[in-house]
């Protein structure tokens, strides 16, 4: 049996992927992996040993939120039907460029994979990326072909990669939906917050294109709240979906913050991503960084602030965080990437105060050593101060990454929309809330979490407005919000 | 891929530095109270700045837009001519003005600040209060919205810096006289440069009359994203493109927003030199 045969052989590390040197990439904004070609992906596809469903056990397609048909893609990837294995995609993914690139799937899709029980997972992650770059360079501009239309109409606020979702799916339902998105560009986060060396902008742009080409309307510019409510969007659509994010940063509270030289990170990240500071002054906006750079946090967003800041110029760039490597809340290939890049971990330390100069332009940052004590309610041991360690680092920048939480305007000017005491709007499991007719999902319903959670939501969404416009419109009533409002 | 367009139907120059602008954009214009802004982005390469709207009509779904050419976007927005279009206009933004009766109000103005006060004026003499304005610039021909400051003020001073028109000297000298003169005033608002602002709530904080002031920190979305914009009020931090722009001038920090509008001196500095050499 051929099967068996593969089994015997198999190869127990992932096809290497060619990356940027990183002494030559910390001076550069180009993306660090390089991609690799058609042979290579189909060898690294048929590392998979393509194993059946099973009811005892979680294969790879168990862990994609959005249930992308994993083995089905790959199979076609195998039999060099690429142009197959991206329609397998398509159903169910409409950012697979993005996810290719940004997705945690060690946690997901791969963390599953049986191969990876005892060598490498599949790279599931990379030949996804690959089938999507293929597609995008293979593609023939125009329109997608669209489905009749059902007359409904469906304001959707948000241009992240849950409001992109909501349309994309409402569209090939057939339905007409308007994205209402506060930037000049669209695709949130991944526009302003992920820098281009892990997700180059005209790759977003090219998602972007595609979920317009099949019919979605992108009005930018458009802050709701602020122009139409959310009551007068209801007036012209029927239905509205809500995807604006975790987009307000969260500071330390901690004397001197306002010293100029203290940046949040969505501040810093937005410079230099969304306005491209770092081709000053071909670009009028600026940024600077000065020689060193103090990160507080230890997540994804963190990473990009200490690897960004060192691609601006900075001679050091350091992770300050209060947990130890282990409690690190990064993906591993980013803090990887980071080490690989020079940027030096301050590890089990907090910061307690900013020490400004006469200009008020920060000097130094005070922190404190920390060691870990009891697990709290995440399950992650607690940090503890340890009192008189505090020790002062001079630095000429602090980038603030310790969070984003959910962005509070459209909320603010809805106020029968019931939110919860962390300010997420309260929803249940399709994504309704406590106003009829106005569904919501992704960062905002859930808090700061992952580009595939939020197309989750997303697909989730679309399924229950499809329902909502076409066989069912009744709705939970208010208690169900009750419950998880507070 | 951003597909709007925001024409402009009408530019002018109000004196050698100063531009105005009014720009197509109905559903701002439909939407828009005294007080608030409008972030714009003039081309591709282009920064994102707050300009507060001098005028809005929604019959005419217009809004004006005046600037100072004091760097390089504004000097880009001098350049301008109707039938041009901008980038990127996002708006209004900001809280409005908080449009009560309180009586008589005192609007004090300096300089680019007499645009933004002009329809701040105008809605509060709306609102059924007495109007007095106090109108400043260095000389005579920098004197911008005089004439439609006068129109819906009850009563108007002029001050001039060399004293080519008015008063010779400050506006906070004019306001001193008439709270020397112990005139009945419920309300201050100022706008300006950051120095006059002080100086007027400085003036006012010993009589306890609530002033208001005008705020212009640095901004990068405007809309409550970032931070840049943050200042110091009554000893907390306030994002001031979603909480203001204005705020209890008695309450502000002016020193930390000053220090924090010096943050890209430098930069500034660099864009406007490379932008003068190329032309
Ligand atoms: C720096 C950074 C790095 C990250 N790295 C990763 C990663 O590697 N992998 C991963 O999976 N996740 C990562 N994340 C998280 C991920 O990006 C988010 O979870 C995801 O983008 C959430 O999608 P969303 O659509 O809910 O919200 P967003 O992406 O935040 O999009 C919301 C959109 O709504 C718009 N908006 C807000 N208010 C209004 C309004 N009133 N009117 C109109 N529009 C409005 C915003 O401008 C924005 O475009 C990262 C986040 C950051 C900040
Ligand atoms: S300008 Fe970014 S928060 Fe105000």
């Amino acid at each position: 049996m051929a099967e068996g045969k593969k089994k015997s052989r198999i190869i127990p590390k992932k096809y290497p992927m060619p990356e940027q040197d990183p002494n030559e990439r910390v001076k550069n904004f180009n993306e660090v992996p390089l991609g690799q070609d058609a042979e290579t992906i189909t060898l690294e596809a048929k590392r998979c040993l393509q194993c059946k469903e099973s009811p005892t056990r979680k294969l790879c397609k168990d862990g994609c939120p959005v249930e992308i048909d994993i083995p089905g893609f790959i199979k076609q990837v195998q039999e060099g039907n690429f142009s197959e294995a991206m329609r397998i995609i398509r159903l169910k993914q409409n950012l697979p460029a993005v996810c290719g690139r940004v997705c945690p799937y060690e946690n997901q899709c791969e963390g599953n994979c049986i191969v990876g029980k005892k060598n490498d997972p599949v790279g599931i992650g990379r030949i996804e990326r690959f089938l999507a770059d293929w597609e995008r360079n293979e593609q023939k501009k125009g329109k997608i072909e669209a489905p009749p239309s059902t007359g409904k109409k469906v304001a959707v606020v948000g241009g992240g990669p849950a409001g992109l979702t909501v349309a994309g799916d409402l569209a090939k339902l057939g339905h007409k939906a308007t994205v209402f998105e506060a930037l000049q560009y669209s695709g949130g986060v991944l526009v302003y917050g992920i820098p281009e060396f892990r997700l180059p902008k005209e790759i977003v742009k090219a998602e972007v294109d595609f979920i317009r080409r099949s019919g979605v309307d992108i009005k930018n510019d458009h802050v709701v709240g602020k122009l139409e409510t959310v009551d007068e969007l209801l007036e012209e659509h029927d239905a509205v979906f809500i995807g604006t994010g975790a987009g307000l940063p969260n500071w330390t509270n901690l004397e001197g913050e306002n010293l100029n030289g203290i940046l949040s990170a969505n501040e810093f990240l937005t410079r230099v991503n969304l306005m491209k500071a770092f081709n000053f002054p071909d670009y009028d906006t600026p940024i600077r960084v000065g020689k060193r750079v103090v990160t507080l946090g230890g997540g994804n967003v963190a990473m990009d602030c200490a690897r960004t800041a060192l691609r601006l110029g900075a001679e050091e760039s350091i992770i300050l965080y209060r947990r130890s490597d282990a409690e690190l809340p990064a993906r591993r290939e980013e803090i990887h990437h980071a080490k690989e890049e020079g940027v030096r971990f301050e590890l089990l330390a907090a910061p307690v105060k900013y020490i400004g100069d006469d200009c008020g332009n920060v000097k130094q940052i005070e922190a404190i050593r920390m060691e870990l004590g009891e697990p709290d309610d995440s399950g992650r041991r607690r940090p503890i101060r340890i009192e008189g360690s505090n020790f002062v680092l001079d630095c000429q920048t602090v980038l603030i990454a310790i969070g984003q939480s959910p962005n509070p305007l459209v909320p603010m000017a809805t106020p029968d929309l019931k939110t919860t005491k962390w300010g997420t709007i309260a929803v249940d499991a399709d994504g309704r809330t406590s106003k009829k007719g106005v569904f919501a999902g992704g960062d905002i319903s859930t808090g700061a979490a992952t580009v595939i959670l939020a197309m989750g939501d997303g697909k989730r969404a679309a399924k229950a407005i499809h329902k909502y416009l076409t066989e069912d419109p009744s709705w939970p009533d208010a208690e169900t919000f009750e419950k998880a409002s507070c | 891929m951003c597909a709007n367009m925001y024409e402009i139907v009408k530019a002018e120059k109000l004196t050698p530095d100063v531009t105005r602008l009014e720009i197509a954009a109905p559903h701002i214009a439909k939407k828009a109270m005294a007080g608030q802004f409008v972030m714009l982005t003039v081309d591709e390469h282009g920064e994102r700045i707050p300009l507060t709207m001098a005028d809005f009509s929604a019959e005419k779904g217009t809004i004006t837009i005046v600037a100072l050419e004091i760097g390089k976007t504004t000097k880009k927005l001098g350049t301008l001519k109707a039938g041009d279009s901008l980038f990127s206009l996002v708006g209004p933004l900001g809280m409005p003005t908080e449009l009560k009766n309180y009586g008589t109000v005192v609007c004090v103005g300096g300089g680019i600040g007499l645009a933004l006060m002009y329809p701040v004026v105008r809605s509060l003499k709306k609102a059924g209060n007495r109007m007095i304005s106090i109108i400043g610039a260095k000389n005579k021909d920098l004197l911008i919205y005089e004439d439609e400051i006068e129109k819906v003020s009850d009563e108007l001073y002029v001050c001039t810096d060399d004293g080519s028109k008015g008063h010779h000297g400050f506006v906070s000298d004019v306001l001193k006289r008439l709270v020397d003169e112990k005139r009945k005033i419920d309300e201050v608002y100022a706008v300006g440069p950051i120095i006059m602002m002080k100086v007027i709530a400085n003036l006012t904080r010993p009589y306890n009359i609530h002033t208001v002031v005008s705020l212009n920190p640095i901004m990068v979305d405007g809309t409550g994203m970032c931070g840049s914009c943050r200042v110091i009020v009554d000893g907390k931090t306030k994002i001031g493109c979603v909480d203001g722009p204005e705020f209890d001038g008695h309450k502000v920090d002016f020193e930390n927003l000053t220090a924090r509008n010096r943050r890209y001196l430098a930069e500034e500095e660099i864009s406007l030199r490379s932008f003068m050499g190329a032309k």
